[in-house]
Formats: structure tokens, sequence, C-alpha cells
């Protein structure tokens, strides 16, 4: 069985100053399944950007390729619609028309007028945002304008989600409250997912499978977990799991024991 | 406005306290001319009171067309104020699609970029007799000049303003599959609007400054013209008023602009 989306033998290089090239990514391989949640983590700088990057066609290999649904990646589209981590909406839109912007990309030649509205309404309504929807992205919280990122990403009804630290700039409380968001609606909806973090605890709250990548230059993957804690996941339920603690066990020695902690 | 009391005292005491002094006239050269020249006539600065009075006196008279060789200064106003307002108008017309295909496309940047180099700091007024020349009309050579140093400002800050749009903007636009149309009308132009503004502004200020000294050189009507007319007719007190009003109208302009910029412009 071929995989849903699937990357093989992937290099990136990035041309430097003079004649150099810097290898950020040598020969990654990695498969998701569908309907599944896969997390990259990694030491900041080690590429797992860049991976997603690729894997959403903002950028293209050196060498490998990156399919998805059996087609080749040759560039970016709504299939693989991708939630940012600055949020990246449009200041000179209000969240509805932000949404509606990618709304329109979308179904613009399928539904009619009405739909459209009907859909960019209701994504907005799945992050609890209805009540702001006319507001202008200064209007809101730092929580809220990812909430309309998210939204944003998943009124496109892409096939892969892709999340590149959504929630690295937000504090530490409405982080949580977003992640509980993000396992709600992703278990709704059984959407499949590439994220990337390098927060341990939200990988496996969210994650299926965790994908640990080693330091740059020349990343690759350097260890699989597997997540198998039972759906619906709760936060403080899983304080106290020992399973859980093993898996975190498990992450912190490979990230600061085998990888060490990247240099600044 | 204690400080604008304190000059306005000044200039009254400097002005006012000395005798005017009474042109000596070579009494060859009066005989000649006649009594016109001599005596009497001063040419000191003017009091104060003196330009007020005058400055009532020309917005009294401001929409005054009876005598078609001596308009009001309102008609001279709105002259330039429409050369400046046309000339510009054209200017932004062409800026900001050319800005845009530079800041959008570097090898149109790199064809362009040393004829605009060599074209920017040329001296409006230097174009003012080919201008002449070619147009054969005074108040389209005007428009023309207006043109070409409202151009320049504008056409950099588009281009500036395209090219440094986010990557993230960018980025949403690809990801979401924006065609070059929508990618353009709704991710690079609200993008660019405070830039293209600033360069509007800047632009608006020079054609003001311009306009007037065009009219010096070429035109037989407008607020330059008439401060030259008025200083054939040693009328300082009437060259004062349409200094002032220069400046309040210029102020006028930038502000308008200012303002539509605060109202186009996205907030973060």
């Amino acid at each position: 069985m071929t995989a849903f989306l699937s990357v093989s033998d992937v290099s990136m290089a990035f041309p430097v100053k003079g004649n150099g090239r810097f290898l950020a990514l040598d020969r990654i391989s990695m498969d998701v399944a569908k309907n599944e949640f896969v997390c990259l983590i990694g030491h900041s700088g080690c590429g797992k950007s860049t991976l997603l990057n690729l894997i959403a066609g903002l950028l293209l290999p050196s060498s490998g390729t990156i399919t998805c649904e059996q087609k080749p990646v040759r560039g970016p589209g709504p299939d693989r619609a991708m939630v940012f981590q600055s949020h990246a909406l449009l200041p000179w839109m209000t969240c509805y028309e932000n949404v509606h912007l990618a709304v329109k990309q979308v179904f613009g030649r399928t539904l009619e007028r009405g739909d459209l509205k009907d859909k960019a309404e209701q994504a907005l309504t799945l992050v609890h945002l209805d009540h702001a929807m006319h507001k202008y992205p200064f209007e809101i919280s730092g929580g809220m304008k990812q909430r309309v990122g998210i939204a944003r990403a998943l009124a496109a009804a892409p096939r892969v989600l892709l999340l590149d630290e959504p929630f690295g700039a937000l504090d530490a409380l409405t982080r949580a409250s977003l992640q509980d968001e993000l396992v709600r609606i992703v278990e709704s909806i059984r959407s499949t997912v590439v994220m990337v973090t390098h927060d341990i605890d939200e990988a496996i709250l969210l994650s299926d499978r965790i994908l640990m990548m080693t330091n740059g230059p020349a990343a690759r993957i350097g260890d699989v977990l597997e997540v198998a804690l039972p759906r619906p996941r709760q936060r403080l339920v899983l304080a106290t799991s020992p399973q859980y603690a093993a898996y975190r066990q498990h992450l912190l020695k490979f990230l600061y024991q085998k990888q060490g902690v990247a240099p600044e | 406005m204690a400080l604008f009391i304190l000059f306005v005292a000044v200039w009254h005491v400097l002005t006012a306290a000395g005798p005017a002094d009474t042109i000596v006239v070579d009494p060859e050269y009066a005989k000649l001319a006649g009594q016109s020249a001599a005596g009497q006539q001063t040419a000191a600065i003017p009091t104060p009171g003196a330009v007020a009075r005058r400055g009532w006196e020309l917005l009294l008279n401001a929409f005054d067309r009876s005598n078609p060789n001596n308009l009001g200064i309102a008609w001279h106003l709105l002259q330039s104020l429409g050369r400046v307002l046309l000339g510009f108008a054209l200017a932004l017309v062409v800026a900001v699609p050319l800005g845009f295909a530079l800041g959008l496309f570097p090898y149109v940047y790199q064809a362009l970029n040393p004829f605009i180099q060599v074209l920017r700091p040329i001296s409006p007024l230097a174009w003012m007799p080919l201008a002449l020349y070619t147009f054969r009309d005074s108040g389209i050579s005007a428009i023309f000049i207006i043109f070409i140093c409202a151009l320049w400002p504008m056409l950099i800050n588009t281009a500036v303003g395209a090219a440094n749009v986010r990557q993230e903007w960018v980025n949403v636009s690809r990801v979401f599959g924006l065609g070059t149309f929508q990618h353009v009308a709704r991710i690079m132009f609200p993008a660019s609007v405070p830039m293209i503004m600033t360069g509007m502004r800047i632009s608006i200020g020079i054609a003001w400054f311009v306009i007037v000294a065009a009219e010096m050189v070429g035109a037989q009507s407008g607020i330059g013209y008439f401060i030259w007319n008025e200083w054939n007719n040693l009328q300082l007190a009437s060259m004062i008023v349409a200094i002032v009003l220069i400046g309040i109208i210029g102020l006028g302009l930038d502000s308008a602009l200012a303002w539509t910029a605060r109202k186009l412009s996205f907030r973060e």
C-alpha cells in the first residue's frame, strides 16, 4: 500500500554566499497515513520547518520526491493548507474576509455565493469565533488570530493540514486552550495533519506518531515514537498516566541526551 | 501663538520705525521718465498692517473676473491647483502600474533602473524650454513639468512597497492558490498602500513647490505668474499675501493626503 502523503529521499540544500551549499535536510523519507496526525519535533534550526515548507510546496527539494495521494507535489496548493507560525492574517481584511478568501479560492467554481458565506462562517464557528467574525486582526488577541489562521486552513478542506509551530508565539495558558481545541477539532473531522513543534507535551497530546529530527546541518529523522494513547485525550488524565510519562522520557532522552542542546 | 505675535511685532518695528527710504533718482532719468519716477515711491518691505490690508483687499476681490488682465487671486490659485492636480493624477496613473512592474519583476527593474536614476535628479524646470517648444502652450507645459516631478517619488515608493511585501502574506497567497489578478488586487496592492500613499504625499509637496517656479517662467496665469507680476509692479504686500496663501494651500493638500492615507492603510 502506498502512503497518503509520502516523502522519499528528500534532500534540501540552500546556496550560501560564495560558492558553497548548505545541506539542511539529508535524504529524508517519511510516510503519513490517511487521518493520521504526525508531529515533527526537533531543536530550533534543525530544518523541521523546511521539511514542512517542502510538503507545502513553498520550497522545492534539491533531490527526492514528495507525493500527496500519489500525485507529485510541484508547488503550493490549498489541498495542503497551512497554519503559519505568525498567524499571517491579512490585516486589511476582517476575520471573515480572511477565511472567505480561502473558501472562495477552493469552492468558488462549484458553490453558490450563499454557500461560500456559510462555509466561511461555519469554519469560524468551529473555532468559537462567531462573535468576532467581522473584526479586524488588530482588534483581537494573539490566540484569537491563530484561531482564525486555523479556521482559514480548515475552511479550505485540505487533504493534509500543515501546522508550522502554530502555538509557538502564544502564552502557556492560551496555548493549552488552543491545543485542547485542536484535539477536539482533529478528532471530530479526522483530518490528516503534519505539525511542526518543539513542545514535547504538545506533540504527545496531539499526535499518533512523532518523528524526531536530528540537529542540522544535514538533518535526518533520528527516531520515531508511536503514541498509542486512547482518544479522546484529556490533558488532566494524561498528566497522571505512566504511559504518558514514558513517552515524555523517550522524547526528552532523544532531544537532550542524543542530540544535546542546540548551540545558540 | 505667542511666537507668531512676537514675529509680527518684530516685523512691524523693523518696517515701520525708520523713515521710508526715498529712492534717489538720477535727475536726468527723472526728466525722461516724468513724474512717476521721481521721489515718493518707496520699495521698503511693507508693514504687517499694510500686508493685512492688502490681503483683505485681495480676498474681497478674489473671484473678480471683470478685468481679464487683472483676475482675482482665487482664479490664479485655482488655475495652479488645477494644473497640479492634473499633472499629479497623470503621474499617479503611470507611476502605480509601472512601480508594481518594477517591484514584482526584477528584470523590469534592472532594465529601467538606469533610466530612472538618470532622469530622476534632473530639475523639473530644466524641461521647461523643451516643453514650451514641444507643446507650444505654457499651461500644458506646466502640467507636463508637474507630471515629471511628481512621477519619481510615487514610482520609486510603489516599487519598493511592492518588492517588500511580507513573505508570509505572499506565502498565504501561494498556499491558497490565488491567481495573478487576485494576488495583485487582494494581497500586493493593499499591502503596498501605505508606501504608495507616502510617495503621493512627497509628490504632491514637490508638485506644489514646482508649479510656482514653472508659472514664473512660462505661464500667463496661476499663482506663480501672479507673484512674478506683482514683483514687476513692485507690489510687495501682494507678494507676501500670495506666499502665505501658497503655504496654507500646501498644508491643506498634505493634510488631505495624510487623512486619506490613514483611511486607506491597514492597521496592525
